[in-house]
């Protein structure tokens, strides 16, 4: 989360290398970077599969309801052992997956679709044919998305381009029984076009590991709302991808440091010299 | 309904009896004894809920292993004041861990196939054994009880309750489980000894626990369980969706009602 533009690079006129603790490139200016000849390294790959488990997570919290009536039990509210209408859920299976962003990430949580039998359309900025033949994943374009998804999951970068993607208007076009789910980055949806939407009942519910700003502050309105789940940004922290993730970004900056290239480097451009 | 008891009291006293419809796939509140004395038809909902009732239990799994409910109820209570560093708020990684089923019925088989999706080994114990080529359609590998309680990172309960299975899952069970390893339970809250479980979370013997169902329902406030970060409980809602429960109605009203015609209802105990 700490800014990497060109301020701080001017205050760093020695600096060799960048080496990112995440896939997510929105804090640092990569293009600046870029034209100072500072290679810019970062971790793909190695925490898709643990993101796409935290996606999925907040899809069956929110579809299930598990966050909200976990609250219930421990408050003591629990008082009649059984009713048949009581906590009634929605089912995942037969079910339409939309995935916006068909990256690494978008690719696992299309997989964990597939293994509850819920049927995936996506969309994306390149089509991904070879994806289509192996998942059976179907493009569509946002509208289409928007209107026929039971569940939206969000899996793009963030960048101008992306942020508030998902808006009114978009809120709008979902279905009242959809329900949102947000792993990429807070700012890709407008987070006060979606309070709206879950009070208003736009859509049924949202599942949430990033938020807008993060941490989300105790008295955000979002707060006050029964029908959305938030982890406080969890995707990536399990051992194994973290310490992935680490053991990469070391790599990156030992690469840097002696001049060597990048393992994974998001400007590569930037050898090109 | 499942908490109903129709046990040989209830049953002599209703002389006319014909049928009983359970909307539940459980029937250990029924006397089968009892009514197969008696000619009195049971019907029961299986299938119609097999996926709801695995998704929860997978869900729950997935909450307890990432700490999602754990995470909400933090900023909820405002204790989510800074950004975390890389080994803050960590939770357990899915792939290449070890599921062990309990039961490999059709709850148990659901679930197993959601395991494989996200890249999980799964091995079952059960009454019987699978044949060899349910074994390999469902990716799945007999190992005996105690190889399943000692080698699952994961235990999932999906077997019914009966006198034999009653207080199952205890301290010497327990014991064998690796301390990372957590246990769901959406079957039937009998068949753990739920003191022998309260002690083993407390004393960190495993990593967490995630149930729909407990010893006695509904849990109150003050039972240990719910005051533990490391848990996930919710109130017995395995089959808790609109469309199931629908379905579930459906077939329950079914059954009865081709019991009383005289037939036999279209899932019979």
């Amino acid at each position: 989360m700490d800014r990497v533009d060109g301020p701080l690079l001017d205050a760093a006129p020695r600096l060799k290398v960048i080496s990112q603790l995440a896939v997510g490139l929105d804090n640092v200016d990569v293009a600046e970077a870029t034209r100072r000849g500072i290679p810019v390294g970062y971790t793909p790959g190695v925490l898709a599969k643990a993101t796409a488990d935290v996606a999925f997570a907040l899809l069956m919290s929110a579809a299930r309801r598990i966050s909200e009536s976990e609250r219930w039990v421990r408050d003591g509210q629990w008082t009649l052992a059984f009713h048949p209408l009581r906590w009634l859920g929605v089912d995942v299976h037969e079910k339409t997956l939309g995935i916006i962003g068909m990256g690494q990430i978008g690719l696992e949580m299309a997989r964990r679709g597939r293994g509850f039998d819920m049927n995936i359309i996506y969309h994306s900025r390149s089509r991904r044919p070879d994806l289509e033949a192996e998942y059976g994943l179907v493009y569509v374009d946002l509208p289409t998305l928007l209107a026929e998804s039971d569940f939206v999951s969000l899996h793009m970068p963030l960048t101008p381009e992306t942020r508030h993607y998902i808006g009114e208007a978009e809120l709008r076009q979902m279905k009242p029984t959809a329900i949102l789910v947000n792993a990429a980055r807070g700012p890709v949806v407008d987070s006060r076009a979606l309070y709206t939407a879950l009070k208003e009942g736009w859509i049924y519910a949202a599942g949430l590991d990033v938020t807008d700003p993060e941490p989300i502050p105790a008295a955000d309105p979002l707060l006050t709302l029964e029908n959305v789940v938030i982890a406080p940004h969890v995707g990536s922290a399990s051992l194994a991808s973290r310490g992935a993730m680490c053991m990469l970004a070391a790599r990156n900056l030992i690469a840097g440091l002696e001049g060597n290239p990048l393992v994974r480097c998001a400007n590569p451009e930037v050898y090109k010299a | 309904m499942p908490y109903d008891t129709i046990d040989r009291e209830v049953i002599e006293a209703a002389a006319d009896l014909r049928a009983i419809s359970t909307y539940s796939v459980g029937y250990e509140h029924i006397d089968l004894q009892c009514t197969k004395s008696r000619g009195i038809l049971v019907g029961y909902t299986p299938d119609v809920l097999t996926r709801a009732t695995a998704d929860l239990a997978f869900a729950l799994m997935l909450d307890v292993m990432r700490r999602v409910s754990e995470g909400d109820r933090l900023i909820r209570s405002g204790g989510w004041q800074q950004v975390f560093g890389p080994c803050d708020f960590l939770g357990t990684d899915l792939e290449t861990k070890t599921v062990g089923i309990l039961g490999p019925g059709r709850i148990g088989l659901s679930f197993a196939e959601k395991a494989q999706a996200f890249g999980m080994k799964v091995v079952y114990h059960g009454n019987g054994r699978l044949s060899e080529r349910q074994e390999r359609q469902a990716g799945i590998e007999h190992v005996s009880l105690n190889q399943l309680f000692s080698e699952s990172d994961i235990v999932s309960l999906h077997i019914p309750h009966t006198k034999r299975t009653h207080d199952m899952v205890n301290r010497s069970l327990l014991a064998k489980m690796k301390r990372g390893a957590f246990i769901v339970n959406t079957s039937r809250g009998r068949v753990i000894n739920q003191k022998d479980l309260v002690l083993a979370l407390q004393n960190g013997d495993l990593a967490g626990a995630a149930l729909d169902v407990f010893y006695d329902e509904p849990l109150g406030a003050d039972s240990p369980l719910a005051k533990m970060e490391n848990v996930v409980l919710t109130p017995h809602m395995g089959s808790s969706t609109k469309e199931t429960r629908e379905n579930m109605a459906r077939l329950a009203v079914l059954n009865l009602k081709m019991a009383m015609a005289g037939r036999r209802p279209k899932c019979a105990v």
